[in-house]
Protein backbone atom coordinates (compact mmCIF):
# COMPACT_ATOMS: atom_id res chain seq x y z
CA UNK A 1 0.00 0.00 0.00
CA UNK A 2 1.00 3.48 -0.39
CA UNK A 3 0.82 6.96 1.12
CA UNK A 4 -1.83 9.15 0.62
CA UNK A 5 -2.21 13.14 -0.24
CA UNK A 6 -3.71 15.37 2.90
CA UNK A 7 -6.39 15.92 0.90
CA UNK A 8 -7.14 11.49 1.00
CA UNK A 9 -6.35 11.04 3.80
CA UNK A 10 -8.93 13.56 5.52
CA UNK A 11 -11.56 11.28 3.60
CA UNK A 12 -10.24 7.50 4.94
CA UNK A 13 -9.60 9.20 8.47
CA UNK A 14 -13.61 10.16 8.46
CA UNK A 15 -14.51 6.89 6.94
CA UNK A 16 -12.55 4.84 9.68
CA UNK A 17 -13.63 7.02 12.94
CA UNK A 18 -17.09 5.46 11.77
CA UNK A 19 -15.55 1.77 11.53
CA UNK A 20 -14.11 1.61 14.48
CA UNK A 21 -17.03 2.95 16.54
CA UNK A 22 -18.68 0.59 14.77
CA UNK A 23 -16.92 -2.09 15.51
CA UNK A 24 -16.07 -1.48 19.22
CA UNK A 25 -19.55 -1.97 19.87
CA UNK A 26 -19.18 -5.65 19.92
CA UNK A 27 -16.22 -5.81 22.36
CA UNK A 28 -17.85 -4.95 25.82
CA UNK A 29 -14.39 -4.08 27.26
CA UNK A 30 -14.03 -0.79 24.93
CA UNK A 31 -16.57 0.57 27.17
CA UNK A 32 -14.71 0.75 30.22
CA UNK A 33 -13.71 4.31 31.81
CA UNK A 34 -10.70 4.34 34.08
CA UNK A 35 -9.76 6.21 37.03
CA UNK A 36 -13.01 7.66 37.17
CA UNK A 37 -13.62 9.41 33.88
CA UNK A 38 -11.13 8.28 31.61
CA UNK A 39 -12.39 6.03 28.85
CA UNK A 40 -9.84 3.35 27.87
CA UNK A 41 -7.96 4.12 25.10
CA UNK A 42 -6.41 0.48 23.92
CA UNK A 43 -3.43 0.51 21.97
CA UNK A 44 -2.14 -2.79 23.33
CA UNK A 45 -3.11 -4.98 20.22
CA UNK A 46 0.21 -6.63 19.57
CA UNK A 47 0.12 -7.98 22.76
CA UNK A 48 -3.35 -9.01 22.85
CA UNK A 49 -6.53 -8.33 21.03
CA UNK A 50 -10.22 -7.66 23.17
CA UNK A 51 -12.40 -10.03 22.46
CA UNK A 52 -16.21 -9.32 20.93
CA UNK A 53 -19.37 -10.68 22.35
CA UNK A 54 -19.94 -13.21 19.93
CA UNK A 55 -16.01 -15.16 21.11
CA UNK A 56 -17.26 -14.27 24.32
CA UNK A 57 -20.56 -16.06 23.74
CA UNK A 58 -18.99 -19.12 21.89
CA UNK A 59 -16.96 -19.76 25.30
CA UNK A 60 -19.85 -19.47 27.17
CA UNK A 61 -21.78 -21.53 25.01
CA UNK A 62 -19.28 -24.02 25.25
CA UNK A 63 -19.20 -24.62 28.43
CA UNK A 64 -22.75 -24.13 29.54
CA UNK A 65 -24.23 -26.61 26.69
CA UNK A 66 -21.48 -29.06 25.05
CA UNK A 67 -18.42 -29.48 27.58
CA UNK A 68 -16.99 -32.85 27.10
CA UNK A 69 -13.46 -34.56 26.49
CA UNK A 70 -12.81 -34.84 22.72
CA UNK A 71 -12.44 -37.89 20.13
CA UNK A 72 -13.81 -41.40 21.04
CA UNK A 73 -16.58 -40.50 23.30
CA UNK A 74 -19.74 -42.01 22.26
CA UNK A 75 -22.49 -39.66 24.15
CA UNK A 76 -23.71 -36.75 22.82
CA UNK A 77 -21.68 -34.02 24.76
CA UNK A 78 -18.77 -35.86 23.49
CA UNK A 79 -19.97 -35.75 19.97
CA UNK A 80 -20.67 -32.71 20.36
CA UNK A 81 -17.47 -31.32 21.97
CA UNK A 82 -15.64 -32.99 19.20
CA UNK A 83 -17.77 -31.66 16.02
CA UNK A 84 -16.81 -28.36 17.48
CA UNK A 85 -13.04 -28.82 18.11
CA UNK A 86 -12.78 -30.30 14.93
CA UNK A 87 -15.01 -27.78 13.03
CA UNK A 88 -12.66 -24.60 14.81
CA UNK A 89 -9.60 -26.64 12.78
CA UNK A 90 -11.89 -26.51 9.21
CA UNK A 91 -12.07 -22.59 9.97
CA UNK A 92 -8.56 -22.45 10.82
CA UNK A 93 -7.63 -24.29 7.49
CA UNK A 94 -9.94 -21.94 5.68
CA UNK A 95 -9.00 -18.56 6.76
CA UNK A 96 -5.44 -19.39 6.04
CA UNK A 97 -6.24 -21.36 2.74
CA UNK A 98 -4.38 -24.26 3.99
CA UNK A 99 -4.82 -27.09 1.06
CA UNK A 100 -5.99 -29.89 3.79
CA UNK A 101 -7.45 -29.62 7.34
CA UNK A 102 -4.81 -32.17 8.41
CA UNK A 103 -1.96 -29.28 8.22
CA UNK A 104 -3.31 -27.89 11.10
CA UNK A 105 -1.97 -28.33 14.23
CA UNK A 106 -3.88 -26.85 17.80
CA UNK A 107 -1.06 -25.59 20.37
CA UNK A 108 -1.09 -23.80 23.11
CA UNK A 109 0.15 -20.72 21.84
CA UNK A 110 2.88 -19.13 19.15
CA UNK A 111 6.15 -19.95 21.57
CA UNK A 112 5.05 -23.48 21.45
CA UNK A 113 4.41 -23.68 17.86
CA UNK A 114 8.10 -22.83 17.34
CA UNK A 115 9.64 -24.76 20.35
CA UNK A 116 7.09 -27.84 18.56
CA UNK A 117 8.94 -27.37 15.23
CA UNK A 118 12.79 -26.97 16.84
CA UNK A 119 12.06 -30.02 18.78
CA UNK A 120 10.69 -31.55 15.25
CA UNK A 121 13.84 -31.18 13.96
CA UNK A 122 16.01 -31.61 16.35
CA UNK A 123 14.67 -35.38 16.75
CA UNK A 124 14.18 -36.02 13.26
CA UNK A 125 16.09 -38.66 11.02
CA UNK A 126 17.67 -36.98 7.87
CA UNK A 127 17.35 -35.29 5.47
CA UNK A 128 15.29 -32.76 7.98
CA UNK A 129 17.96 -33.68 11.30
CA UNK A 130 19.86 -30.33 12.60
CA UNK A 131 22.77 -31.49 13.93
CA UNK A 132 26.26 -30.34 14.39
CA UNK A 133 27.09 -29.79 10.44
CA UNK A 134 23.81 -28.04 9.97
CA UNK A 135 23.10 -23.97 9.95
CA UNK A 136 19.87 -22.28 11.34
CA UNK A 137 19.22 -18.87 10.40
CA UNK A 138 16.80 -16.36 12.17
CA UNK A 139 16.63 -12.79 12.09
CA UNK A 140 17.66 -9.60 14.87
CA UNK A 141 13.97 -8.49 14.89
CA UNK A 142 12.62 -11.98 16.00
CA UNK A 143 10.47 -12.26 19.05
CA UNK A 144 12.00 -14.24 22.14
CA UNK A 145 10.08 -16.73 21.02
CA UNK A 146 11.81 -17.08 17.84
CA UNK A 147 15.26 -17.01 19.13
CA UNK A 148 15.38 -19.17 22.62
CA UNK A 149 14.22 -22.50 20.85
CA UNK A 150 17.01 -22.07 17.86
CA UNK A 151 19.48 -21.53 21.00
CA UNK A 152 18.39 -24.40 22.38
CA UNK A 153 18.27 -26.39 19.54
CA UNK A 154 21.64 -25.12 18.56
CA UNK A 155 23.04 -25.41 21.91
CA UNK A 156 21.72 -29.23 22.23
CA UNK A 157 22.90 -30.13 18.85
CA UNK A 158 26.01 -28.18 17.98
CA UNK A 159 24.21 -26.23 14.85
CA UNK A 160 25.27 -23.07 14.49
CA UNK A 161 22.95 -20.19 14.84
CA UNK A 162 23.07 -17.17 12.48
CA UNK A 163 20.82 -14.36 11.64
CA UNK A 164 20.17 -11.53 9.68
CA UNK A 165 20.94 -8.04 10.61
CA UNK A 166 18.80 -4.61 10.54
CA UNK A 167 19.13 -1.70 8.26
CA UNK A 168 18.84 1.85 9.91
CA UNK A 169 15.08 1.63 8.85
CA UNK A 170 13.90 -0.78 10.39
CA UNK A 171 14.18 -3.50 7.67
CA UNK A 172 15.99 -6.48 7.31
CA UNK A 173 19.68 -6.11 5.70
CA UNK A 174 19.24 -8.89 3.16
CA UNK A 175 22.43 -8.15 1.25
CA UNK A 176 24.42 -11.03 2.47
CA UNK A 177 21.13 -13.87 2.07
CA UNK A 178 23.46 -15.65 0.16
CA UNK A 179 26.38 -16.05 3.03
CA UNK A 180 23.96 -16.70 5.71
CA UNK A 181 21.17 -19.18 3.67
CA UNK A 182 23.31 -21.84 1.80
CA UNK A 183 23.56 -25.82 1.64
CA UNK A 184 24.42 -26.05 5.22
CA UNK A 185 21.22 -24.43 6.21
CA UNK A 186 18.18 -26.95 7.64
CA UNK A 187 15.78 -24.09 8.49
CA UNK A 188 15.43 -20.36 8.25
CA UNK A 189 12.76 -19.22 10.66
CA UNK A 190 11.58 -15.37 10.63
CA UNK A 191 8.87 -12.82 11.25
CA UNK A 192 6.37 -11.79 8.85
CA UNK A 193 5.56 -8.91 11.03
CA UNK A 194 7.80 -7.52 13.61
CA UNK A 195 6.43 -7.21 17.00
CA UNK A 196 8.05 -4.46 18.07
CA UNK A 197 8.23 -2.41 14.71
CA UNK A 198 5.74 -3.75 12.56
CA UNK A 199 8.10 -3.57 9.74
CA UNK A 200 6.53 -5.98 6.84
CA UNK A 201 9.61 -8.50 5.83
CA UNK A 202 9.80 -9.51 2.06
CA UNK A 203 9.24 -12.92 2.58
CA UNK A 204 9.29 -14.02 -1.47
CA UNK A 205 13.12 -13.03 -1.55
CA UNK A 206 13.64 -15.53 1.62
CA UNK A 207 11.62 -18.14 0.50
CA UNK A 208 12.94 -18.45 -2.65
CA UNK A 209 16.94 -18.41 -1.66
CA UNK A 210 15.85 -20.77 1.50
CA UNK A 211 14.33 -23.54 -1.63
CA UNK A 212 16.72 -23.17 -3.78
CA UNK A 213 19.30 -24.41 -1.04
CA UNK A 214 16.65 -27.03 0.43
CA UNK A 215 16.34 -25.90 3.70
CA UNK A 216 12.86 -25.21 5.22
CA UNK A 217 11.45 -22.08 5.80
CA UNK A 218 9.14 -21.70 9.22
CA UNK A 219 7.48 -18.13 9.54
CA UNK A 220 6.09 -16.56 12.79
CA UNK A 221 2.65 -14.56 11.57
CA UNK A 222 1.42 -13.62 14.98
CA UNK A 223 1.66 -10.44 14.26
CA UNK A 224 0.58 -10.88 10.58
CA UNK A 225 -2.74 -13.44 10.82
CA UNK A 226 -4.62 -11.03 12.93
CA UNK A 227 -4.12 -8.18 10.53
CA UNK A 228 -4.16 -8.89 6.94
CA UNK A 229 -5.11 -11.64 4.79
CA UNK A 230 -2.83 -14.60 4.97
CA UNK A 231 -2.67 -17.56 2.95
CA UNK A 232 -0.12 -20.56 3.38
CA UNK A 233 0.48 -21.47 0.01
CA UNK A 234 1.19 -18.05 -1.27
CA UNK A 235 3.83 -17.72 1.60
CA UNK A 236 5.31 -20.37 -0.24
CA UNK A 237 6.69 -21.49 3.49
CA UNK A 238 6.93 -24.83 4.83
CA UNK A 239 5.60 -24.19 8.50
CA UNK A 240 3.68 -21.14 9.69
CA UNK A 241 3.05 -20.55 13.86
CA UNK A 242 0.38 -18.13 14.97
CA UNK A 243 -1.39 -17.54 17.98
CA UNK A 244 -5.06 -16.98 18.65
CA UNK A 245 -5.19 -14.57 21.29
CA UNK A 246 -3.91 -11.55 18.89
CA UNK A 247 -6.59 -12.30 16.68
CA UNK A 248 -10.05 -12.26 18.84
CA UNK A 249 -9.90 -15.24 20.24
CA UNK A 250 -9.35 -16.63 24.05
CA UNK A 251 -5.23 -17.23 25.08
CA UNK A 252 -4.34 -21.09 25.20
CA UNK A 253 -4.66 -21.75 21.88
CA UNK A 254 -2.32 -21.46 19.51
CA UNK A 255 -1.43 -22.62 15.68
CA UNK A 256 1.30 -23.95 13.62
CA UNK A 257 0.32 -25.02 9.78
CA UNK A 258 3.03 -27.21 7.98
CA UNK A 259 3.23 -29.09 5.14
CA UNK A 260 1.29 -32.62 5.33
CA UNK A 261 4.34 -34.49 3.89
CA UNK A 262 6.38 -32.99 6.46
CA UNK A 263 3.96 -33.73 9.06
CA UNK A 264 3.97 -36.98 8.30
CA UNK A 265 7.77 -37.67 8.16
CA UNK A 266 8.99 -35.39 11.24
CA UNK A 267 8.60 -37.35 14.60
CA UNK A 268 5.79 -36.14 17.62
CA UNK A 269 7.81 -34.16 20.32
CA UNK A 270 5.02 -34.44 23.33
CA UNK A 271 3.94 -37.77 23.95
CA UNK A 272 0.43 -38.49 25.33
CA UNK A 273 -3.03 -39.63 25.13
CA UNK A 274 -4.50 -38.33 21.66
CA UNK A 275 -1.44 -38.61 19.32
CA UNK A 276 -0.93 -42.57 19.84
CA UNK A 277 -2.21 -45.11 17.30
CA UNK A 278 -1.03 -48.33 19.45
CA UNK A 279 0.33 -48.76 22.49
CA UNK A 280 2.66 -51.77 24.44
CA UNK A 281 4.90 -51.50 27.01
CA UNK A 282 7.83 -51.88 24.92
CA UNK A 283 6.95 -49.19 22.07
CA UNK A 284 4.40 -47.23 20.47
CA UNK A 285 2.79 -45.96 16.36
CA UNK A 286 1.48 -42.34 16.10
CA UNK A 287 -1.57 -41.26 15.16
CA UNK A 288 -1.31 -39.32 11.78
CA UNK A 289 -0.82 -35.49 11.57
CA UNK A 290 -2.54 -32.90 13.09
CA UNK A 291 -3.25 -35.61 16.29
CA UNK A 292 0.31 -36.68 16.03
CA UNK A 293 1.77 -33.33 17.74
CA UNK A 294 -1.52 -33.06 19.81
CA UNK A 295 -0.66 -34.88 23.26
CA UNK A 296 -3.42 -34.42 25.78
CA UNK A 297 -6.38 -32.81 25.66
CA UNK A 298 -6.69 -30.09 23.78
CA UNK A 299 -7.35 -26.52 24.54
CA UNK A 300 -10.66 -27.27 23.69
CA UNK A 301 -13.10 -24.31 24.32
CA UNK A 302 -10.14 -21.96 23.13
CA UNK A 303 -10.20 -23.71 19.87
CA UNK A 304 -14.12 -23.04 19.53
CA UNK A 305 -13.37 -19.56 20.44
CA UNK A 306 -11.02 -18.98 17.97
CA UNK A 307 -12.97 -20.50 15.60
CA UNK A 308 -15.86 -17.70 16.65
CA UNK A 309 -13.11 -15.19 16.38
CA UNK A 310 -12.39 -16.42 12.77
CA UNK A 311 -16.19 -16.38 11.91
CA UNK A 312 -15.97 -12.77 13.01
CA UNK A 313 -13.01 -11.12 11.11
CA UNK A 314 -13.73 -13.24 8.10
CA UNK A 315 -17.49 -11.47 7.97
CA UNK A 316 -15.93 -7.80 8.05
CA UNK A 317 -12.96 -9.15 5.81
CA UNK A 318 -9.25 -9.00 5.94
CA UNK A 319 -8.98 -6.83 3.66
CA UNK A 320 -11.02 -4.38 4.87
CA UNK A 321 -9.14 -4.47 8.60
CA UNK A 322 -6.10 -4.63 6.19
CA UNK A 323 -7.21 -1.39 5.01
CA UNK A 324 -8.79 0.76 8.04
CA UNK A 325 -5.43 -0.40 9.82
CA UNK A 326 -3.25 0.83 7.18
CA UNK A 327 -4.97 4.06 7.37
CA UNK A 328 -4.58 4.34 11.34
CA UNK A 329 -1.09 3.34 10.75
CA UNK A 330 -0.69 6.30 8.00
CA UNK A 331 -2.10 8.83 10.30
CA UNK A 332 -0.35 7.72 13.29
CA UNK A 333 3.32 7.78 11.90
CA UNK A 334 2.64 11.46 10.62
CA UNK A 335 1.18 12.64 13.70
CA UNK A 336 3.76 10.85 16.54
CA UNK A 337 6.97 12.36 13.93
CA UNK A 338 5.15 15.57 15.16
CA UNK A 339 5.96 15.61 18.47
CA UNK A 340 9.32 17.32 19.55
CA UNK A 341 11.58 14.79 20.57
CA UNK A 342 9.97 11.70 19.25
CA UNK A 343 11.96 9.06 17.45
CA UNK A 344 10.20 6.09 15.69
CA UNK A 345 12.01 2.55 16.11
CA UNK A 346 11.14 1.04 12.55
CA UNK A 347 9.46 2.05 9.47
CA UNK A 348 8.97 5.88 9.41
CA UNK A 349 6.42 5.40 6.78
CA UNK A 350 3.16 3.57 6.68
CA UNK A 351 4.46 1.91 3.55
CA UNK A 352 5.58 -2.68 3.97
CA UNK A 353 4.47 -1.72 8.15
CA UNK A 354 2.08 -3.18 10.09
CA UNK A 355 0.44 -1.44 12.95
CA UNK A 356 2.42 -1.72 15.50
CA UNK A 357 4.30 1.46 16.05
CA UNK A 358 7.61 1.59 18.60
CA UNK A 359 9.14 5.06 19.90
CA UNK A 360 11.34 6.80 22.45
CA UNK A 361 10.25 10.27 23.53
CA UNK A 362 13.35 11.64 24.26
CA UNK A 363 15.01 10.89 27.20
CA UNK A 364 11.76 10.20 28.99
CA UNK A 365 11.92 6.70 30.02
CA UNK A 366 9.35 4.46 28.32
CA UNK A 367 8.23 3.43 31.76
CA UNK A 368 7.63 6.99 32.93
CA UNK A 369 5.60 7.29 29.44
CA UNK A 370 3.27 4.43 29.64
CA UNK A 371 2.61 5.36 33.53
CA UNK A 372 1.66 8.85 32.33
CA UNK A 373 -0.50 7.79 29.27
CA UNK A 374 -2.18 5.11 31.74
CA UNK A 375 -3.25 8.21 34.18
CA UNK A 376 -4.75 8.94 30.75
CA UNK A 377 -6.89 5.77 30.04
CA UNK A 378 -4.09 5.01 26.73
CA UNK A 379 -2.85 1.64 27.16
CA UNK A 380 0.45 0.97 25.57
CA UNK A 381 3.43 -1.28 26.50
CA UNK A 382 6.47 -0.43 27.41
CA UNK A 383 9.60 -2.10 27.64
CA UNK A 384 11.74 -4.44 25.37
CA UNK A 385 8.79 -5.94 23.68
CA UNK A 386 10.29 -9.75 24.18
CA UNK A 387 12.82 -8.11 21.48
CA UNK A 388 15.60 -7.32 23.13
CA UNK A 389 17.50 -7.49 20.19
CA UNK A 390 16.14 -5.04 18.23
CA UNK A 391 16.54 -2.67 21.68
CA UNK A 392 20.30 -3.30 21.40
CA UNK A 393 20.38 -2.84 17.35
CA UNK A 394 19.69 0.58 17.92
CA UNK A 395 21.43 1.42 21.42
CA UNK A 396 18.02 1.88 23.32
CA UNK A 397 16.83 0.56 26.39
CA UNK A 398 13.32 0.12 26.09
CA UNK A 399 10.70 1.86 23.63
CA UNK A 400 6.96 2.29 24.15
CA UNK A 401 4.95 0.95 21.84
CA UNK A 402 1.38 1.53 20.64
CA UNK A 403 -0.52 -1.18 18.64
CA UNK A 404 -3.56 -0.45 16.78
CA UNK A 405 -6.86 -3.20 15.52
CA UNK A 406 -9.97 -3.46 13.67
CA UNK A 407 -11.57 -1.42 16.39
CA UNK A 408 -9.25 1.43 17.01
CA UNK A 409 -10.31 5.22 15.86
CA UNK A 410 -8.24 7.84 14.83
CA UNK A 411 -9.49 9.36 17.81
CA UNK A 412 -7.49 6.84 19.45
CA UNK A 413 -4.71 8.13 17.90
CA UNK A 414 -5.66 11.75 18.87
CA UNK A 415 -6.03 11.01 22.48
CA UNK A 416 -2.31 9.03 21.93
CA UNK A 417 -0.63 12.30 20.34
CA UNK A 418 -2.49 14.83 23.22
CA UNK A 419 -1.42 12.37 26.41
CA UNK A 420 2.55 11.98 24.54
CA UNK A 421 2.39 16.33 25.16
CA UNK A 422 0.96 15.92 28.39
CA UNK A 423 4.27 13.66 29.42
CA UNK A 424 6.21 15.93 28.32
CA UNK A 425 5.09 18.89 30.10
CA UNK A 426 5.05 16.34 32.85
CA UNK A 427 8.40 15.41 32.74
CA UNK A 428 10.05 18.76 31.26
CA UNK B 1 -4.61 12.54 41.91
CA UNK B 2 -2.99 8.96 41.95
CA UNK B 3 -0.20 9.61 39.61
CA UNK B 4 1.00 12.60 41.75
CA UNK B 5 1.44 10.06 44.77
CA UNK B 6 3.61 8.21 42.38
CA UNK B 7 5.29 11.45 41.07
CA UNK B 8 6.32 13.15 44.13
CA UNK B 9 8.79 16.52 43.07
CA UNK B 10 11.42 15.11 45.35
CA UNK B 11 11.38 11.94 43.54
CA UNK B 12 11.36 13.62 40.31
CA UNK B 13 14.28 15.73 41.82
CA UNK B 14 16.38 12.23 42.78
CA UNK B 15 15.73 11.61 39.11
CA UNK B 16 16.86 14.88 37.64
CA UNK B 17 19.79 14.99 39.84
CA UNK B 18 21.01 11.84 40.33
CA UNK B 19 23.34 12.08 44.07
CA UNK B 20 26.57 9.59 44.04
CA UNK B 21 26.10 8.70 40.49
CA UNK B 22 29.07 7.05 39.15
CA UNK B 23 31.36 4.08 39.14
CA UNK B 24 34.39 4.37 42.00
CA UNK B 25 36.60 2.27 43.63
CA UNK B 26 34.62 -0.69 45.66
CA UNK B 27 35.60 -3.87 47.36
CA UNK B 28 32.41 -5.57 45.38
CA UNK B 29 30.51 -5.44 42.41
CA UNK B 30 27.24 -6.28 40.82
CA UNK B 31 25.17 -5.96 37.80
CA UNK B 32 21.46 -6.83 38.26
CA UNK B 33 18.56 -6.25 35.34
CA UNK B 34 14.89 -5.77 35.40
CA UNK B 35 14.28 -8.43 32.94
CA UNK B 36 10.23 -7.24 32.74
CA UNK B 37 11.71 -3.62 31.18
CA UNK B 38 15.51 -3.75 30.58
CA UNK B 39 16.23 -1.75 33.67
CA UNK B 40 20.19 -2.42 34.67
CA UNK B 41 22.35 -0.84 37.11
CA UNK B 42 26.02 -1.76 37.85
CA UNK B 43 26.53 -0.77 41.74
CA UNK B 44 29.83 -0.97 43.96
CA UNK B 45 30.19 -0.91 47.97
CA UNK B 46 33.37 -0.07 49.28
CA UNK B 47 33.53 -1.07 52.84
CA UNK B 48 35.53 0.90 55.70
CA UNK B 49 36.03 -1.75 58.10
CA UNK B 50 32.00 -1.87 59.40
CA UNK B 51 30.83 0.79 57.93
CA UNK B 52 29.51 1.51 54.35
CA UNK B 53 32.46 4.44 53.05
CA UNK B 54 30.66 4.48 49.12
CA UNK B 55 28.02 3.23 46.88
CA UNK B 56 29.00 3.89 43.43
CA UNK B 57 26.67 3.04 40.84
CA UNK B 58 26.11 3.17 36.36
CA UNK B 59 22.68 2.65 35.60
CA UNK B 60 20.05 3.18 33.12
CA UNK B 61 16.38 3.01 33.56
CA UNK B 62 12.78 4.73 34.20
CA UNK B 63 12.60 7.47 37.11
CA UNK B 64 11.94 5.77 39.61
CA UNK B 65 14.76 3.37 39.74
CA UNK B 66 17.03 6.20 38.96
CA UNK B 67 15.75 8.19 42.15
CA UNK B 68 15.52 5.44 44.02
CA UNK B 69 19.42 4.70 43.77
CA UNK B 70 19.84 8.34 44.57
CA UNK B 71 18.13 8.21 47.65
CA UNK B 72 20.18 5.19 48.26
CA UNK B 73 23.32 6.57 48.39
CA UNK B 74 21.93 9.46 50.15
CA UNK B 75 20.56 7.22 52.97
CA UNK B 76 23.63 4.10 53.70
CA UNK B 77 26.72 6.06 52.72
CA UNK B 78 28.45 6.50 56.37
CA UNK B 79 26.24 4.02 57.74
CA UNK B 80 27.23 0.96 59.54
CA UNK B 81 26.20 -2.09 57.54
CA UNK B 82 23.75 -3.14 60.47
CA UNK B 83 22.04 0.12 60.47
CA UNK B 84 22.00 0.47 56.43
CA UNK B 85 20.69 -3.33 56.45
CA UNK B 86 17.99 -2.26 58.85
CA UNK B 87 17.27 1.18 56.75
CA UNK B 88 17.49 -1.90 53.71
CA UNK B 89 14.50 -3.36 55.51
CA UNK B 90 12.62 -0.66 56.32
CA UNK B 91 12.36 0.33 52.46
CA UNK B 92 11.61 -2.86 51.56
CA UNK B 93 8.55 -2.90 53.93
CA UNK B 94 7.31 0.14 52.52
CA UNK B 95 7.80 -0.73 48.86
CA UNK B 96 5.57 -4.36 49.83
CA UNK B 97 2.62 -2.30 51.86
CA UNK B 98 0.69 -1.83 48.59
CA UNK B 99 -0.12 1.41 49.30
CA UNK B 100 -0.92 1.55 53.16
CA UNK B 101 2.49 2.14 54.19
CA UNK B 102 3.81 5.92 54.95
CA UNK B 103 7.35 4.45 56.48
CA UNK B 104 8.72 6.17 59.10
CA UNK B 105 10.49 9.99 57.94
CA UNK B 106 13.12 9.69 60.82
CA UNK B 107 14.44 6.15 59.27
CA UNK B 108 14.11 6.45 55.22
CA UNK B 109 14.16 10.11 54.98
CA UNK B 110 13.69 11.09 51.20
CA UNK B 111 12.71 7.34 50.83
CA UNK B 112 9.52 7.73 52.44
CA UNK B 113 8.60 9.94 48.64
CA UNK B 114 8.33 6.23 47.16
CA UNK B 115 5.13 4.78 49.40
CA UNK B 116 3.08 6.16 46.99
CA UNK B 117 4.97 3.45 44.18
CA UNK B 118 4.14 0.57 46.23
CA UNK B 119 0.75 0.85 44.79
CA UNK B 120 1.71 0.13 41.21
CA UNK B 121 2.79 -3.31 41.62
CA UNK B 122 4.18 -2.85 38.00
CA UNK B 123 6.82 0.02 39.46
CA UNK B 124 7.75 -1.51 43.10
CA UNK B 125 10.66 -3.65 41.12
CA UNK B 126 11.98 -0.33 39.60
CA UNK B 127 12.31 1.26 43.50
CA UNK B 128 13.51 -1.37 44.11
CA UNK B 129 16.18 -2.48 41.74
CA UNK B 130 19.16 -0.65 43.42
CA UNK B 131 18.13 -1.37 47.01
CA UNK B 132 18.55 -5.61 45.87
CA UNK B 133 21.88 -4.29 44.07
CA UNK B 134 23.11 -2.95 47.04
CA UNK B 135 22.36 -6.23 49.64
CA UNK B 136 23.49 -8.71 46.86
CA UNK B 137 27.16 -6.23 46.57
CA UNK B 138 27.15 -5.80 50.39
CA UNK B 139 26.85 -9.41 51.38
CA UNK B 140 29.85 -9.94 48.28
CA UNK B 141 32.13 -7.26 49.69
CA UNK B 142 31.63 -8.83 53.59
CA UNK B 143 31.90 -11.96 52.47
CA UNK B 144 35.61 -10.97 50.95
CA UNK B 145 36.59 -8.58 53.68
CA UNK B 146 35.18 -9.98 56.93
CA UNK B 147 34.07 -6.51 58.89
CA UNK B 148 32.84 -8.07 62.33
Amino acid sequence: MTTHPDSALAGLLAEAQEFGETIRKDFPILQRVLHDDKPLVYLDNAATSQKPQQVLDALNGYYERHNANVHRGVHVLAEEATALYEGARDKVAAFINAPSRDEVIFTKNASESLNLVANMLGWADEPYRVDADAEVVITEMEHHSNIVPWQLLSQRTGAKLKWFGLTDEGRLDLSNINELITEKTKIVSFTLVSNLMGTVNPVEAIVRRAQDVGALVLIDASQAVPHMVLDVQELGADFVAFTGHKMLGPTGIGVLWGRQELLEDLPPFLGGGEMIETVTMGASTYAPAPHKFEAGTPPIAQAVGLGAAIDYLSAIGMDRIAAHEHTLTEYAVRRLLEVPDLRIIGPRTAVDRGAAISFVLGDIHPHDVGQVLDEQGIAVRVGHHCARPVCLRYGIPATTRASFYLYSTPADVDALIDGLHHVRNFFG
Amino acid sequence: MKLDSMYQEIILEHYKNPHGKGLRDGDAEVHHVNPTCGDEITLRVRLDGAVIADVSYESQGCSISQASASVLNDLVVGKSVGEAQAIQEAFLELMQSKGKGVGDEDVLEDAVAFAGVSKFPARVKCALLSWMAWKDATAKALAEHPAV
